[in-house]
C-alpha cells in the first residue's frame, strides 16, 4: 500500500554506470587471485620445492616468513604456489557439477508430466543431504586423490544446480512463448538450447560464482581430511592439515593456508554479492529528504474548539532519486464533531498521503509540514511526543482500504481489538474484553465471543472491515479517518459499511473524514465534499450540491464519469483524458489546466486561489463552469 | 478400477478432514524412502570401492590368509543378496559390524561417539537461532525504509564475511588465537563445558550470519505490511509492536531457512571435530577414512545420513505445526 503511494525508483539504466566500492574491491581481489594462480608457481615454485634439512619445522623468520615444513621447505612459498591447484580444482568441480546439474535440471523442463515428477523427487531426495556429506561419500568410493575429490564434489553439487534449473526452467516452461515454441514443433534439445537456457543464464551465473567459493572450501576440507590432494602435490587444505598438527608450537603454519582459503572464499562471496546487487538494484531504497520537518508554528490563531481537526496549509514532500516531489501542496481542512466530510479525487491526487500525514504514519521518505495542525482543539506542535502519540491513538481512528491485509494474520481478533485500549486507557484484560464484546455488537457483528477467539483468515471481507472499525472505536475516538474503506468490498457490503459509519456518527457525534474516489458514494454519505486534484483542493461544496452545482471543470468531469450521478443515460459516460500532473515538477498555473476543456491563457500562468461562492461553496478556478449542467438539471426535473 | 477410484476419493476426504495428520504421514513416507536410500548407499559403499577393501585396510604386505579370514569375517565372500540381508538383519539387532583396524564392534564405538556429536550440533544450532533472530530483527528495525544506510552496509558486509568463513578454518583460527595464544579454552578433546565453547562457536558462526541476513529480509517484508501500519496507528510500545506484531509473522519463513542450514551444520561436525579432536562421529569418520577402516566409515556415513534426515523431518513437522495454513497449501 505504502509502496504504491511512492513514485517508482528509476531503472538501473537511467543511472550512470559507476562501479560501487564493493565491486571495485571484488574485482581487485579476483585479480590478485588470478595473478597468484598464473604467476605463483613461476615465481615461488622452486622455493616451495627446495628441501633444506638443516631448517626443518622452523617458526617464522626473516628468511621464512611463515616458517618451514618437516622437510625444510618454505611454507610462504608453498601457500602462494598452492593457489593455482586450489583454484583449478575448485573451478573444475564447480563447472562439472554445474554442467551436469543444468542438463539434469533442464531435462525436466522439456520432458512430460510423469518423468518430470520422477526427476523432481530424485533431486529432492539428493538435496536432503548436504553436498559435503555426499562429496565425502563419493570421495571414499573414488579413493583419496585430487581427481576423485573433484568428481565427488561435482556429484555433490549436481542436486543444487538441478533444483535451481528446475525452478527457473519451470517458470520459463509455463510462459506462452514456450507453448508457442512447442506448437511450432521445435525439437526438445533445440528448445533447451534456444529458449530455456538463455532465459535462466543470469541466476545460474550468480549461483555458479557462489558455488565456486563453496567448492573451494569443500575441496580444502576434503584435502584437510586426507581425501583430496595427496603428497607430493599440495593445496591449501593439505597445508592447513599439516599446520594443525603443530599448532601448539607454531600457529602460523596453520593460519597462513587458512587465511588463503578465507581470502579466496570471500572473493567468490563478494563477486556473487556484487552480481546479485546488480540484478536487484532496481529495488533500491529511496534517499531521504534533507532537513524537511514541521515548520515552526506561526502565532497561535484564536482557539476554535468546536473543531475536532483543523489543518492549514498541509504539505507532504517525498524524496525520490530524481528530486523532491510534492504530492500534497498546501491544503487546509477542518471537521466539526459529527460531521462527515468526503475527500474525493483520482488515485495519485494526494488523498491517501493526506490521511497518513494527519495520522503521522507517513513512510520514512515522506515529510509533512503545516502552518497549523490542531487535533481535538490542541496544537500538535505544542504537545510532547508522548502526549501526541496518546492523542493520535485515542482521539483518532484509522480505517484502511484493504481489511484483508490491515489485520495481523497471526493474532487473534481479541488481541488486536483490545491492545490499544489496554495500552492507552489502562483497561484491564477483562474490562477490555467486555468493552470489545460491546463494540462488536455495535458494529453489528454476531457472536462476539467466538469472534474474539478467531483469526482474520476465518472472517469474510465485510466482517474484517467491521472488525477494523470496531478496533478504531475501542478508544472512543472523536474522529475517524477512513481511507477508501469500501473499495476492496463488494457493493452490498459497501452499503452496509456506509450505513455503519452513519450510525456511529449519529450515536457518538464522531466526525468522519471519508476518503474515496467513488463520487456517488461520497455524495450519498457526506455532509461536505472536498475535491482534490494534483495535491490541491480545487473545490469544496455541500454534498447535496455535488451532482448539480459543481463549478470546477474537474469536479464536473468526475461527476459525469460516475454512472450513478450523471442521470442522463443516453449520453456516454465521460472519461477524463490525460494524466494527473507530475508531483516532481508542478507548473505555475492551475494543476488541471493541461486536461481542462475550458482552459484559457491565464490558467497556465497563474494558480487560481480558492474563492468563496457563498453557502459553503468555494472553488479554485479562473473560469468556473456555469452554476448547473443543463442536461443533469433536465434529467432531474 | 471402481474400487481403486473409490479408495482415492475416500483418502481425499480423509486428507481434507485431517490436514495435519495427512501432512505427517506424507513426511513419514518421504523419510522412510530416504532412509532406504541411505541404507542401500551405505551397504553399496563397501562394494563400489575399486579393488579389495580388506587388502586396502590391512596393507599390501598382509598375509593372504589373514585377508581371506577378514573377508570371511565380514561376509564379503557371500552372494550380494545374502550380504544385504545379513547387513539389514545385523542393523535390526544393533550390529554394525567390526572395525578392521581395532577389531572392536562398531556399535560400541557409535554408542560413545554419537552423543558427543549431537551435543555440539544441537548446541550450535540453538546458538544460531537464538543469536540470529534478535540480530536480524534489530538490523531490520534499524534499516527499514532505507534508514541508516551505513548500518545496513556494515551489517551486510559483516554477515557476508562471516558467511564466507569456512568452519574448519575458523576452528583452526580459534584454536590458534583463543586456545594456544590466550589459553582461554582447552585446545582439544571433550573435557567439560569449557571445551564445548570453541567447537560450537566454529560450527555456529557462519550459519548465524546466513540466518541473520534472512531474518532481516523477512522482517523488512513484514515491516512493510499494512497490518504493521495498523499496529503503528495504535501507538503501541516498541516491544509490543515488534514482538507481537512483527516477530510471529516472520517466524515461519526464517525457520524454514534455519532448517535448511541444519544438514550443512551436521556435515560440518566432521571437519570441526577433527580440528578439536572432539570424540564424536565426525572425527571417527575422518580417522577411519584415512585408515581405510571401511566398516566404520560405512556405519558413520549411515548414522550421519540418518541424523540429517531425521533432523529434516523434525524441522518439517515443527514448521507444519507453526503454520497450519502452509501445511494445507502444500498438499
Amino acid at each position: 500500500m505504502t509502496a504504491s503511494l511512492l513514485p517508482r525508483a528509476p531503472r538501473v539504466g537511467s543511472r550512470p554506470a559507476v562501479l560501487s566500492p564493493m565491486a571495485v574491491l571484488a574485482v581487485a581481489m579476483a585479480g590478485s587471485l588470478l595473478f597468484l594462480a598464473v604467476a605463483g608457481p613461476v615465481i615461488w615454485g622452486s622455493a616451495a620445492e627446495r628441501l633444506d634439512l638443516s631448517a626443518v619445522l622452523q617458526g617464522p623468520s626473516a628468511a621464512h616468513p611463515v616458517g618451514t615444513d618437516n622437510l625444510g621447505r618454505d611454507l610462504f612459498a608453498r601457500v602462494l604456489t598452492a593457489t593455482r591447484l586450489s583454484l583449478v580444482l575448485a573451478l573444475a568441480a564447480t563447472l562439472l557439477g554445474a554442467v551436469a546439474g543444468v542438463v539434469f535440471g533442464s531435462l525436466t523442463a522439456v520432458v512430460g508430466g510423469r518423468s518430470r515428477r520422477l526427476l523432481g523427487s530424485l533431486v529432492n531426495l539428493l538435496l536432503a543431504f548436504p553436498g559435503l556429506l555426499v562429496a565425502m561419500f563419493f570421495a571414499v568410493l573414488f579413493g583419496a586423490g585430487a581427481v576423485g575429490a573433484v568428481l565427488a564434489l561435482a556429484i555433490g553439487s549436481i542436486p543444487g544446480f538441478a533444483r535451481l534449473t528446475q525452478t527457473l526452467a519451470a517458470r520459463v516452461a509455463d510462459t506462452d512463448f514456450m507453448a508457442a515454441a512447442r506448437v511450432l514443433g521445435l525439437r526438445r534439445h533445440r528448445l533447451l538450447w534456444r529458449h530455456v537456457l538463455p532465459n535462466i543464464a543470469e541466476p545460474l551465473l550468480l549461483n555458479t560464482t557462489i558455488s565456486a567459493g563453496s567448492a573451494l572450501v569443500a575441496l580444502s576440507g576434503l584435502s584437510f581430511l586426507g581425501l583430496g590432494v595427496q603428497a607430493p602435490g599440495y593445496d591449501w587444505g593439505q597445508l592447513l592439515s599439516q599446520g594443525l598438527d603443530r599448532i601448539y608450537a607454531e600457529p602460523l603454519p596453520a593460519i597462513a593456508p587458512g587465511l588463503a582459503i578465507v581470502y579466496a572464499a570471500l572473493t567468490f562471496q563478494l563477486l556473487g554479492e556484487v552480481l546479485a546487487q546488480a540484478a536487484a538494484r532496481r529495488h533500491g531504497g529511496l534517499p531521504r529528504v534533507p532537513g524537511q520537518t514541521a515548520r515552526p508554528a506561526s502565532p497561535v490563531p484564536p482557539a476554535t474548539d468546536d473543531h475536532v481537526l483543523e489543518v492549514e496549509d498541509l504539505t507532504v514532500a517525498i524524496a525520490t532519486p530524481d528530486g523532491v516531489s510534492h504530492p500534497v501542496r498546501g491544503i487546509s481542512l477542518a471537521l466539526r464533531p459529527g460531521e462527515i466530510v468526503g475527500l474525493v479525487g483520482e488515485s495519485g491526487s494526494g488523498k491517501s498521503l493526506t490521511a497518513l500525514a494527519l495520522a503521522d504514519l507517513l513512510p520514512e521518505q515522506a515529510r509533512a509540514a503545516w502552518r497549523t495542525n490542531r487535533l481535538l482543539g490542541t496544537d500538535v506542535d505544542t504537545m510532547t511526543p508522548g502526549a501526541r502519540d496518546r492523542q493520535l491513538a485515542t482521539g483518532l481512528a484509522m480505517v484502511f482500504q484493504n481489511p484483508a491485509s490491515a489485520l495481523n494474520p497471526s493474532l487473534r481478533i481479541g488481541t488486536q481489538l483490545t491492545e490499544a485500549a489496554r495500552t492507552h486507557l489502562g483497561l484491564s484484560r477483562s474490562d477490555a474484553l467486555a468493552q470489545a464484546r460491546l463494540t462488536l455488537t455495535r458494529v453489528a457483528l454476531p457472536s462476539p465471543d467466538r469472534l474474539l477467539r478467531s483469526r482474520p483468515h476465518q472472517l469474510s471481507g465485510g466482517q474484517r472491515q467491521r472488525v477494523m472499525i470496531a478496533t478504531g472505536l475501542m478508544t472512543r475516538p472523536r474522529l475517524i479517518i477512513a481511507d477508501e474503506p469500501t473499495t476492496a468490498l463488494d457493493v452490498r457490503v459497501q452499503r452496509q459499511i456506509v450505513e455503519l459509519l452513519r450510525g456511529i456518527r449519529r450515536e457518538a457525534a464522531t466526525a468522519v473524514l471519508f476518503i474515496s474516489h467513488d463520487v456517488a458514494l461520497v455524495a450519498d454519505l457526506c455532509d461536505r465534499v472536498l475535491v482534490m486534484y494534483g495535491g490541491l483542493i480545487v473545490e469544496c461544496l455541500p454534498a447535496a450540491h455535488l451532482a448539480t452545482d459543481a463549478r470546477h471543470p474537474y469536479t464536473r468531469a468526475l461527476v459525469e464519469s460516475a454512472p450513478d450521478l450523471s442521470a442522463d443515460r443516453d449520453r456516454p459516460l465521460r472519461t477524463i483524458d490525460g494524466l494527473p500532473p507530475d508531483p516532481l515538477s508542478p507548473g505555475p498555473g492551475c494543476p488541471f489546466q493541461p486536461r481542462c476543456t475550458n482552459r484559457q491563457a491565464r490558467c497556465a500562468e497563474e494558480h487560481p486561489p480558492l474563492s468563496d461562492l457563498g453557502v459553503g461553496h468555494r472553488v479554485a478556478c479562473w473560469h468556473p463552469m456555469p452554476p448547473a449542467a443543463p442536461h443533469i438539471k433536465a434529467a432531474l426535473t | 478400477m471402481t474400487g481403486m477410484s473409490d479408495m482415492t476419493a475416500r483418502l481425499a476426504v480423509l486428507a481434507r478432514r485431517h490436514p495435519w495428520s495427512t501432512f505427517c504421514c506424507r513426511r513419514a513416507v518421504r523419510l522412510t524412502v530416504s532412509l532406504c536410500a541411505v541404507l542401500t548407499g551405505s551397504f553399496a559403499m563397501i562394494h563400489l570401492i575399486p579393488g579389495d577393501p580388506v587388502r586396502a585396510a590391512l596393507g599390501i604386505d598382509a598375509a593372504p590368509g589373514l585377508v581371506a579370514a577378514r573377508r570371511h569375517q565380514l561376509g564379503l565372500d557371500q552372494p550380494l543378496v545374502a550380504q544385504f540381508r545379513h547387513y539389514l538383519s545385523g542393523l535390526a539387532h544393533g550390529d554394525l559390524g567390526v572395525s578392521l583396524v581395532t577389531g572392536l564392534p562398531v556399535a560400541e564405538l557409535l554408542r560413545t561417539r554419537l552423543p558427543a556429536t549431537l551435543e555440539i550440533a544441537a548446541l550450535a544450532f540453538l546458538c544460531t537461532v537464538l543469536v540470529a533472530f534478535p540480530a536480524g530483527l534489530l538490523a531490520a528495525i534499524r534499516t527499514r525504509d532505507g534508514r541508516h544506510p551505513r548500518s545496513e552496509l556494515v551489517f551486510t558486509a559483516a554477515t557476508a564475511a562471516l558467511t564466507g568463513l569456512p568452519d574448519f578454518v575458523l576452528a583452526a583460527g580459534l584454536t590458534a588465537g583463543l586456545a594456544v595464544g590466550l589459553e582461554l579454552f582447552p585446545i582439544a578433546g571433550g573435557t567439560g563445558a569449557r571445551s564445548l565453547v570453541l567447537p560450537v562457536l566454529a560450527l555456529a558462526l557462519a550459519p548465524t550470519a546466513v540466518l541473520a541476513r534472512i531474518v532481516r529480509v523477512e522482517a523488512l517484508k513484514v515491516l512493510a505490511e499494512d497490518y504493521v501500519r495498523t499496529a503503528r496507528a495504535k501507538r503501541l510500545p516498541a516491544v509490543v509492536l515488534y514482538l507481537r506484531h512483527v516477530a510471529p509473522n516472520m517466524l515461519v519463513g526464517s525457520l524454514t531457512i534455519a532448517g535448511n542450514l541444519l544438514p550443512a551444520l551436521i556435515a560440518g561436525t566432521v571437519l570441526v571435530e577433527k580440528v578439536f579432536a572432539w570424540p564424536g562421529v565426525g572425527s571417527a569418520l575422518a580417522q577411519s577414512v584415512v585408515a581405510h577402516d571401511y566398516p566404520v566409515v560405512q556405519a558413520m556415513a549411515l548414522v550421519l545420513g540418518t541424523v540429517v534426515l531425521v533432523a529434516n523431518f523434525l524441522v518439517d513437522l515443527l514448521l507444519g505445526l507453526l503454520d497450519p495454513r502452509s501445511t494445507i497449501r502444500e498438499m
